[in-house]
């Protein structure tokens, strides 16, 4: 039935801007303090106190709308958002609404299928995230900690442009790959510090109006995103084939249920009462500022991923795979600097057997156990025929497990490749030797035999012969 | 004796600081509850800021305010001292830390008496909308003070203290310093920090002074005065000598009158003192001549839109959570709310809240609001087009002199339109200032002169001009003489 | 009269101010007459108006430079909290 039906999302995504103070005070914005140690006047909103706005917050906006080809607005205004929450300490919200900063700005996301699409980002605005509700330990009661109170977020707003919670998904990562290249958010999920909340509607294939649309709140990672969609979707359309109607609401995503259920009805919900915040001052940026900016960005992931296939030779898909964290590419980049070349041998180490270390210790690649130097090292010893692809394996879980250079494990543990002919050629009649039933096979015309003939020597060798030099010599061997 | 004289007899050591704060503290207590004018008299304080002050003179240090009393208006924070802008939602409340116009005014060696009663969260026109209870004229006191500084004004007037911090939304330092006879002046907005001055309505709020001359006002407003970077609002631009100000030449000096000042509803012998003012101010050289404001008596309903939203969204904050009244056993979150603002607050703050959020809810901004800010605009072009061929403007700072206590609780509208003529100048920015100008059956009136931004100096140096010539700012109230 | 007792309760709500029923009446007719005396603003002209937001026209925002100033004063500032424990202000349980 679902093919009858088009789905719609939009997101809107928060990302906490890696500031060291607070958007408009001069507390810390680090993560897991005490309970309101790093809540001062202006957090607590206490009678009298007045915001003053973070300059790196500005600079920060200001740096993600270049990077999404976005209009930096000459000048932005700030609006107080009004509703009362125990978080909210103000009853209001600084936020903006009329005049964001960063306004029509667009990010391309690969489809499944290998296709690209360009998904359009209506506005990037600045605001103050609010404090955390607790409710574990006090019966009847919930505690209020506002050290998240006035940590700069940038709200990225998308274009209903997503069509599938998948689409969806790689738009959330292109954002988070984006802001983690310019270092405006450290990305962390788990701490909250990139989250998003998803408007979702469905429409009759082809109709042209969206359908009501409802809005599913704080999904904190990638999987609860798609998971939450994907069963609003089929809330929303089983609600609509049983003769139902959406009502637009907010819902919230209980990971424990795999559900949606509707979070405030309440008549006046979104009566924000929007007006400008009189405590602060048109937000003008003049452009020479802001071309100057431009020039601070770093290569950004598309444009790495093109240089990566161009200049390196590398699969759109190892180039997208690498891009996609700049210090995955970092590090590749760094390798092949070392070893002078090989992109893709470095690739397929990096994303290979390197990447699966890293997940089995659940380690980012800053903190890998081996390093560029270490590895660059490793595939040296196999471009100069020292170690086969097969030993190399074991070399690096060696070096990842005791933090060695490769040339001292291969070494310790005599892996070096065997390359002397004569030895080789010794080892091949030996297990001709030994085999003389095959032998004959093989010369009465079973090829097949062959492998068996490179797995006996390799099985000799401790796999250590080299596999080039040995199909060269059984080939003219086994021929007699 | 005024606030400079009495810094001239104390540097001249005719008298210690700590003698001259026991003489207020002492009228003070005698005046018992006769005027309500305090809220909080902070004696044990001021002893030590006396003789901190003494000490300093002693030493030859200090400037021409060190060891001069003065009071606070109650919605200046003062650390470790109540602090409750006249409301039961703050009656408990001890702020941690000093509003910069305290701060300012301490460095300049003043000795801080007490906290002076307000209209509830300086929302009032006549002091009774005050949780402590109204405060009384010292010229009769049966009627009111003006509002909202009139606890401020009251003490002033009554000798109670030399001179005393304000602030003005709509005319809360200019009205009650007509109703009481004193020099009152707003400055432009930004000249001074907002910054710990608890908000009302935060594009028209600004702290000032009421005084007994336009030399107190002088020497209080350039020590409060300045930038300060923790208020965004606050201009980067330097504080002229005031006081050195004071004796530029009057001659010349173009006044224009506004004519829409003089129309219906301006009481008689009020109009009568303020022209007779003019009159003095033509005989001292000044040139005068009428200009037209068109869009100005405007300013009450634009007033009445812009004030009420932004202390709609600025009074929020007061929710029983972190600081402020929390109603007895809440039974959930919503009644916590609901019960803590509904018994924290006043009647006329919540109308006051009310409207606000009224005039910004949906489908209602863009009639209500953003009319009212477009209003404004034509309002602040007015005042523009106006000093381009005037250096100041005239007019009365108030249509009547004092009324009754309790004579206009009933109807909100009849209560704004004391403000008619004071409105204005908050809604552009403007500096203003009141000064006494006669007595209408012994009751003080007062003219209001409005200049371009950051023409304070000007409005001192007329204003001190004129006191030179007149006596109504030496009258003090019969009862309180 | 412009606003009802209706009117009255919906603004309460979203004010999150209590109203004793018996208010309700009278904060209807001076709400109703403040609404009604700032209706005379539709009479000025002002369609090529800019709006006013603020007096410091021509003054931008000031930034602050990042940084971290403000050290922990917890104890002082939860002196004026009615209800606090562990270092959290209490409220009755929040219910999302």
């Amino acid at each position: 039935m679902s093919n009858e039906w088009e789905v719609v999302i939009g997101l809107e995504i928060h990302a906490q801007l890696a500031t060291r103070s607070k958007i408009f005070s001069g507390s810390s914005t680090a993560f897991g303090a005490a309970p309101n140690v790093q809540a001062n006047l202006v957090d607590l909103g206490y009678p009298g106190v007045l915001p003053v706005l973070n300059a790196e917050a500005v600079r920060m906006a200001a740096r993600f709308g270049l990077a999404i080809g976005a209009r930096v607005s000459h000048r932005s205004v700030f609006a107080r958002k009004n509703y009362f929450y125990p978080d909210l300490p103000k009853g209001y919200q600084i936020s903006q609404y009329e005049l964001p900063i960063v306004q029509d700005g667009r990010v391309e996301i690969v489809l499944d299928d290998g296709s690209a699409k360009v998904i359009g980002v209506t506005r990037a605005h600045l605001e103050e995230d609010a404090g955390k509700s607790l409710h574990e330990e006090l019966p009847g009661q919930s505690g209020i900690d506002l050290n998240r109170a006035g940590t700069p977020l940038l709200e990225i707003v998308s274009e209903p442009d997503l069509r599938s919670a998948r689409e969806a998904i790689a738009y959330m990562k292109k954002i988070h790959t984006l802001v983690r290249y310019l270092e405006i958010c450290d990305g962390n999920m788990q701490e909250g510090s990139f989250r998003c909340d998803a408007n979702v509607s469905v429409r009759g294939l082809g109709r042209r109006e969206f359908g009501t649309r409802c809005e599913i709140k704080n999904l904190n990672s990638f999987r609860f995103v798609e998971k939450a969609i994907n069963h609003e979707v089929a809330r929303q359309i089983d609600v609509l084939e049983g003769g139902g109607s959406i009502v637009q609401e907010t819902r919230l995503y209980d990971p424990g249920r795999d559900e949606t259920r509707s979070m405030r009805s309440k008549e006046e919900a979104n009566d924000y009462r929007y007006f400008p915040d009189p405590d602060l001052l048109p937000l003008v940026l003049d452009a020479d500022w802001i071309e100057s900016l431009r020039t601070t960005l770093p290569e950004l992931p598309d444009a790495k991923a093109a240089r990566l296939v161009a200049e390196h030779g590398l699969p759109a898909y190892d180039a997208g795979v690498l891009s996609a964290s700049r210090e995955l590419a970092d590090y590749y980049e760094a390798v092949i600097g070392l070893v002078g070349g090989q992109p893709k041998l470095v690739a397929n180490w990096v994303m290979g057997d390197l990447s699966a270390l890293l997940n089995r210790d659940g380690l980012d690649i800053q903190a890998s156990r081996v390093d560029t130097q270490r590895l660059a090292g490793l595939i040296a010893r196999i471009v100069d025929g020292t170690l086969s692809g097969k030993l190399a394996k074991e070399v690096l879980e060696t070096m990842w497990d005791e933090g060695s250079e490769a040339d001292a494990v291969i070494e310790a543990k005599g892996l070096r490749q065997i390359t002397d002919t004569a030895a080789i050629e010794a080892v091949i009649r030996k297990v001709m030797e030994d085999n003389p039933g095959q032998l004959a096979d093989y010369r009465g015309g079973k090829d097949k035999l062959f492998g068996f003939f490179v797995g006996q020597v390799m099985k000799a060798t401790g796999g250590k012969a080299n596999p080039g030099q040995v199909n060269e010599l059984l080939k003219t061997l086994l021929a007699g | 004796m005024t606030a400079a004289e009495l810094g001239r007899a104390l540097r001249r050591r005719e008298v210690s600081s700590l003698e001259l704060t026991d003489h207020f503290l002492a009228r003070i207590e005698d005046s018992g509850t006769r005027l309500n004018a305090f809220v909080t008299v902070t004696a044990e304080r001021a002893r030590e800021d006396a003789r901190r002050a003494d000490a300093e003179i002693a030493a030859g240090q200090g400037g021409p305010l060190t060891g001069v009393p003065i009071a606070h208006k109650d919605i200046f924070c003062t650390a470790g001292i109540l602090t409750t802008c006249s409301s039961r939602m703050l009656a408990n409340f001890t702020s941690p830390y000093d509003a910069t116009v305290v701060e300012k005014l301490t460095a300049a060696g003043t000795v801080l008496l007490g906290k002076t009663n307000m209209d509830e969260f300086a929302m009032g026109s006549s002091n009774e909308t005050s949780y402590f209870g109204p405060v009384r004229n010292p010229w009769d006191e049966s009627r009111v003070p003006g509002g909202s500084s009139g606890g401020s004004a009251a003490a002033v007037a009554a000798g109670l203290a030399p001179a005393a911090t304000g602030t003005d939304t709509g005319g809360s330092i200019r009205q009650p310093a007509a109703l009481t006879g004193l020099t009152g002046i707003k400055p432009t907005y930004g000249r001074v920090s907002r910054y710990g001055m608890i908000a009302f309505a935060s594009s028209l709020d600004q702290a000032g002074v009421l005084a007994r001359s336009a030399e107190d006002a002088a020497l209080l407003l350039a020590a409060m005065s300045g930038f300060d970077p923790r208020d965004s609002t606050s201009v980067e631009q330097p504080v002229p000598d005031y006081h050195a100000g004071l004796e530029a030449p009057l001659a010349g000096l173009r006044i224009g009158v506004i004519r829409e000042f003089f129309g219906e509803g301006l009481e008689a012998g009020t109009g009568a003192a303020v022209t007779g003012a003019l009159d003095q101010f033509k005989r001292l050289g000044a040139e005068v001549v009428e200009v037209s404001l068109p869009a100005l008596p405007l300013s009450v309903p634009t007033y009445y839109v812009v004030a009420p939203a932004e202390c709609s969204s600025n009074l929020s904050r007061f929710d029983g959570i972190r600081f402020g009244y929390r109603c007895e056993s809440p039974r959930d979150l919503y009644d916590l709310y609901t019960r803590s603002r509904g018994e924290g607050f006043g009647d006329e703050v919540k109308r006051r809240i009310m409207t606000g959020t009224y005039v910004l809810s949906a489908g209602y901004y863009d009639a209500y609001y953003l009319k009212a800010q477009k209003v404004r605009s034509l309002i602040a072009a007015d005042f523009q087009r106006a000093f381009e061929s005037v250096d100041l403007l005239f007019g009365p700072t108030a249509p009547t002199p004092a009324f009754g206590i309790g004579e206009k609780v009933d109807d909100p509208v009849t209560m704004y339109l004391n403000d008619i003529y004071t409105i204005g100048a908050n809604l552009a920015g403007l500096p203003a200032l009141s000064a006494p100008c006669g007595l209408v059956d012994g009751l003080p009136v007062g003219f209001q002169l409005i200049g371009p931004q950051f023409s304070e100096s000007r409005l001192l140096s007329a204003t001190h001009a004129y006191q030179r010539e007149t006596d109504w700012h030496r009258r003090l109230p019969p009862a309180w003489a | 009269m412009t606003l009802t007792r209706h009117d009255v309760e919906h603004i309460a709500r979203l004010a999150r101010l209590q109203i004793r029923e018996d208010q309700l009446e009278p904060f209807a007719g001076s709400l109703s007459r403040i609404i009604d005396f700032v209706e005379q603003l539709g009479s000025a002209a002002t369609d090529q108006v800019e709006p006013m937001a603020h007096p410091l026209q021509g003054m931008v925002q000031r930034l602050r430079e990042d940084r971290v100033e403000a050290s922990d004063q917890r104890d002082l500032f939860q002196q004026n909290a009615p209800e606090t424990a562990a270092g959290l202000y209490l409220v009755p349980r929040v219910i999302e």
